[in-house]
């Protein structure tokens, strides 16, 4: 494995007696886009205000190229930050706004123009540079704090939510010019979003975080694949769960109101047969069947059908009360009896115990 | 008879309109007919440059001085209050800001009772080292000028810019220390830029008031420091030279009223100080480390000497008298004085008829200014988009109350109706200088009333008498109190407009404390100091009470 760039060990942070990280240890390579993706509170941002330098770590340390930099000021990181809100200088043009790093570097005029033109370009902005940042509208003020942010030429990038405050439609757009500029850059980067979605197409890798501690980290299809938690499952959108029993090991088997399913191989170790247990069915391999076997199915009537364009959305009503979600190609008729195979891929289970589990 | 919105509006509207035309419009235009018409043979007589030029140039170089010096005191305050969290902030700011509201009379009489011949230091002095004159003279002096009007501005520096600086989001220069900025930088290029348009307005403000002033001068300045106001009031009643009073009032209204232009150009201060702005505030903390503690506690303690000890000095001072020995003793009986008329000549000022007569006029003030402010609100509501608002703000702002007297006095004192009852003058004068208040406390809240609410009530039956009277009146009811308050102050201190007006036979408060404050004797000078005392308490509790009525509102 190559060296990092950035190293955190340990750091934690409290807030007027409440836990913000509880001992944070991280690693960030050369290129790497490394999403941080957690609800509201989970520290995401106080993680990222420690690492610009704007607070101070409780203990722990911050390494960057080996260097110890957890004492060194804001000002001297060279660390670029997006704020969620942009904090773009009102009283500044453009040009101005983009302009400020590299003077505060003690850049040349014509090099600090240049660069002005040649971020103004990086973010489709070429025509804005005189424009007062009070008139610009919201997706324009996004690419202007990127242009402000990377002008400098910062060592490490840093994004808080940077989609965040604009609506659904824009948020798809300039998502998209987000993810082209990241990659022409190449600098490392840390982007935190509460979104899965967003991180998932944004991250080379992922951490998901919450109550101040990374719950899990990889790549993101792995995180999708094999949540590390219930909660975590919960967080990513399954929300297809029921309560089961473990009955047998190779092949994994639980016992369900509904019928018993067969696992695939990578379970817990530490599972043991009459656990109790939580299966989640996660919906996108789950398909309509005729004949009916003995295992892997479920059965219920159709409660609701809505046409979502590339397809339908189905709420099946099951046996034990509950409702059941998952996609479908055709319309169903509402009360029509329905039988599902569910693949053993398509089947997770965590120990029943993380639902009273304080953080779930 | 069926009125539309429209209609209405501008019925409403004529109401606080003809009231300026007649109290206004008119004595203003008998000022200018005055200057004008005396102005060949005052330039004939020669020396009319002189006489006009010595009194500006004092004004504008005492305004000026005041000006900066304030920069120097209020910025480290303003500074303190919207970083800092500590025990008794509020108290501490209630202190600094309270000045904003006291009556230039009760400011003399506190600052008098402190430093001047009688006052604190000098006493404690004598007693010391057994003088038999007081050892320190400093009224009468530039420097007394200065530290009052210090004392005032600082208050408003502390409001306006201590709010704009505490409402200033952190974000900005958080990301331009990202960017690499020192903090030195930051609070040159990003802080400073931002809180600009607060200290202009803080400083034209303080300007204003100081170019204007009047009572301060009179009281500190002694004989020798004539600003325009004063020379105004001196050829006026002294030398009964009105001709040239009035050239010196256009000139003074000419500036004031491009200094208060400036002032309510900028829409977004309104130009004018808000009580107790929202305080929300991210970067409030506590002191972090040594260097920050001793910073605030050198500030507040500057603070407690300076805004905090002349109150007290007058409290304590009206408490005392010097026995034959020359010893200090405790007495009431200043206060008992006050309250009854012990020695029956024909010149003694009865301090009761004063007490009378000022909440006389308070109370009459207050209503008036209440009832015209809220029509006038109102009816400006459907011109919000002229600049009609800021004229009818600017006009009576920009115009001192000193010329607002000589105006009265010049238009008034021969119409029949105010021979026999001059009383009358003295509320409606001071209902001119509480209007702007009044209708700038008014002015946002009607504005902020969605327009819907109104256009409900209509499509549900109301007229828009009854939507005036059902919608709009209750919703604004806590800041009319706050302007009626306003205006209630206002008129108890008022002095300029006031010392024109009144007859010998009905003063108020604080002509009373003049002239006890200029006749010679202890017992004079304990019933000045008791009776600015009583001002003081008044003003501070209605101040109190108006920022509880504000503190309400900004909670519903």
């Amino acid at each position: 494995m190559k060296e990092p760039c950035l190293e955190l060990k340990a750091v934690q942070k409290d807030y007027e007696g409440t836990s913000l990280l509880a001992g944070i240890d991280l690693m960030l390579q050369e290129q790497e886009t490394l999403c941080l993706l957690g609800p509201s509170g989970s520290g995401k941002s106080t993680l990222l205000r420690i690492l610009a330098g704007l607070e101070n770590a409780d203990t722990g340390s911050i390494l960057w190229k080996g260097k110890d930099i957890t004492a060194l000021p804001v000002e001297k990181r060279n660390f670029g930050l997006m704020f969620q809100d942009y904090a773009l200088f009102p009283h500044m043009s453009v040009a101005e706004n983009i302009a400020f790093g590299p003077r505060m570097h003690g850049w040349k005029e014509d090099a600090i123009r240049r660069r002005v033109e040649q971020t103004l370009t990086i973010v489709r902005m070429e025509k804005f540079s005189e424009r007062r940042v009070v008139d610009l509208s919201g997706g324009e003020k996004q690419r202007v704090a990127l242009a402000r942010t990377i002008a400098p030429n910062p060592a490490l990038l840093m994004l808080d939510e940077p989609l965040g405050a604009l609506d659904k439609a824009l948020r798809d757009e300039l998502g998209q010019v987000l993810r082209e500029i990241l990659n022409e850059l190449q600098i490392p980067t840390i982007y935190v979003t509460h979104d899965q979605e967003e991180a998932f197409t944004v991250g080379d890798s992922v951490a998901v975080l919450n109550f101040g501690k990374i719950l899990q980290i990889g790549r993101p299809e792995s995180i999708y694949s094999t949540p590390a938690s219930l909660w975590i499952a919960g967080f990513l959108g399954f929300t297809n769960q029921l309560p089961a029993k473990m009955i047998g090991v190779n092949p994994a088997r639980v016992s369900t109101d509904l019928g018993e399913f067969i696992l695939s191989g990578d379970l817990q170790p530490s599972l043991k047969v009459t656990d109790d247990l939580i299966l989640i069915i996660r919906p996108e391999q789950v398909r309509p069947v005729n004949r009916s076997a003995g295992h892997n199915q479920i059965t219920g009537t159709v409660h609701d059908s809505q046409f979502r364009g590339d397809g339908y959305r189905l709420a099946l009503e099951l046996a034990n009360g509950s409702v059941f979600h998952f996609r479908d190609t055709m319309r169903r008729e509402l009360g029509k009896k329905l039988t599902l195979e569910i693949p053993q891929s398509a089947c997770l289970v965590y120990p029943a115990h993380e639902k009273n589990d304080h953080y779930y | 008879m069926h009125l539309t919105r429209r209609q209405t509006f501008f019925l409403l509207g004529l109401i606080p309109i003809l009231f300026l035309i007649c109290f206004y419009v008119l004595p203003l235009g008998v000022i200018f007919q005055k200057a004008f018409s005396g102005l060949s043979s005052q330039i004939l007589s020669g020396d009319l440059w002189q006489k006009i030029g010595s009194p500006l140039f004092f004004t504008l170089k005492q305004a000026g001085l005041s000006v900066f010096l304030t920069i120097l005191v209020g910025f480290p305050l303003a500074y303190g209050f919207s970083h800092f969290e500590f025990k008794g902030k509020k108290v501490f700011y209630t202190a600094v800001t309270l000045p904003f509201i006291l009556p230039t009379v009760v400011v003399a009489a506190a600052f008098n009772s402190l430093v001047g011949s009688s006052g604190w230091l000098n006493l404690f002095l004598m007693q010391v080292f057994h003088l038999a004159a007081p050892p320190i003279q400093i009224l009468n002096t530039l420097t007394i000028i200065l530290v009052a009007h210090i004392f005032y501005n600082t208050s408003v520096f502390v409001r306006v810019v201590g709010a704009a600086w505490a409402q200033l989001e952190i974000e900005q220069e958080q990301a331009a220390s990202t960017l690499g900025a020192s903090a030195w930088k930051r609070f040159w290029l990003i802080t400073l830029p931002l809180l600009k348009q607060s200290i202009i307005s803080a400083l034209l403000m303080v300007f204003l008031f100081d170019f204007t002033s009047f009572g301060v001068i009179l009281l500190l300045g002694g004989p020798t420091f004539n600003t325009l106001e004063v020379e105004i009031y001196q050829q006026t009643t002294q030398l009964l030279n009105l001709t040239l009073a009035g050239i010196l009032s256009v000139i003074q209204m000419a500036i004031t009223f491009l200094i208060s232009w400036f002032l309510l150009h900028d829409a977004r201060t309104g130009g004018m100080v808000t009580f107790l702005p929202d305080i929300k505030n991210e970067r409030l903390r506590k002191p972090a480390n040594g260097k920050e503690r001793v910073f605030l506690i050198a500030l507040l303690s500057f603070l407690v000497f300076f805004f905090v000890l002349p109150e007290f000095s007058l409290f304590f001072r009206s408490l005392v008298t010097i026995d034959t020995h020359g010893a200090l003793k405790f007495t009431v009986r200043f206060y008992q004085e006050l309250f009854q008329n012990t020695r029956g000549t024909l010149f003694y000022i009865s301090p009761l008829t004063a007490f009378k007569n000022s909440f006389l006029y308070a109370l009459t003030t207050m209503l008036i200014a209440g009832i015209l402010g809220t029509i006038a609100a109102y009816g400006l509501l459907h011109f919000r988009k002229t600049k009609l608002l800021q004229v009818m703000v600017i006009l009576p702002l920009g115009t001192s109350s000193v010329t607002l007297g000589l105006g009265f006095l010049l238009t008034f004192t021969g119409v029949p109706f105010f021979q026999k009852v001059p009383q009358v003058l003295v509320p409606i004068a001071h209902t001119l200088v509480a209007l702007p208040v009044v209708i700038n406390t008014l002015f946002p809240a009607f504005s902020a009333i969605p327009e819907n609410l109104r256009n409900a009530a209509a499509n549900l039956g109301a007229s828009p008498f009854q939507i005036l009277k059902k919608i709009d009146l209750p919703l604004i009811r806590r800041p009319l109190l706050v302007g009626a308050m306003y205006a209630f102050i206002l008129s108890l201190g008022e002095f300029g407009a006031t010392s024109f007006l009144t007859r010998p036979e009905y003063p108020t408060m604080p002509i009373a404390i003049y002239r006890y404050i200029n006749m010679p004797g202890a017992v004079n000078y304990g019933q000045a100091m008791a009776m600015a005392c009583l001002l003081l308490i008044v003003c501070a509790a209605s101040m109190l009470l108006m920022e509880y009525f504000f503190e309400k509102e900004k909670r519903t």
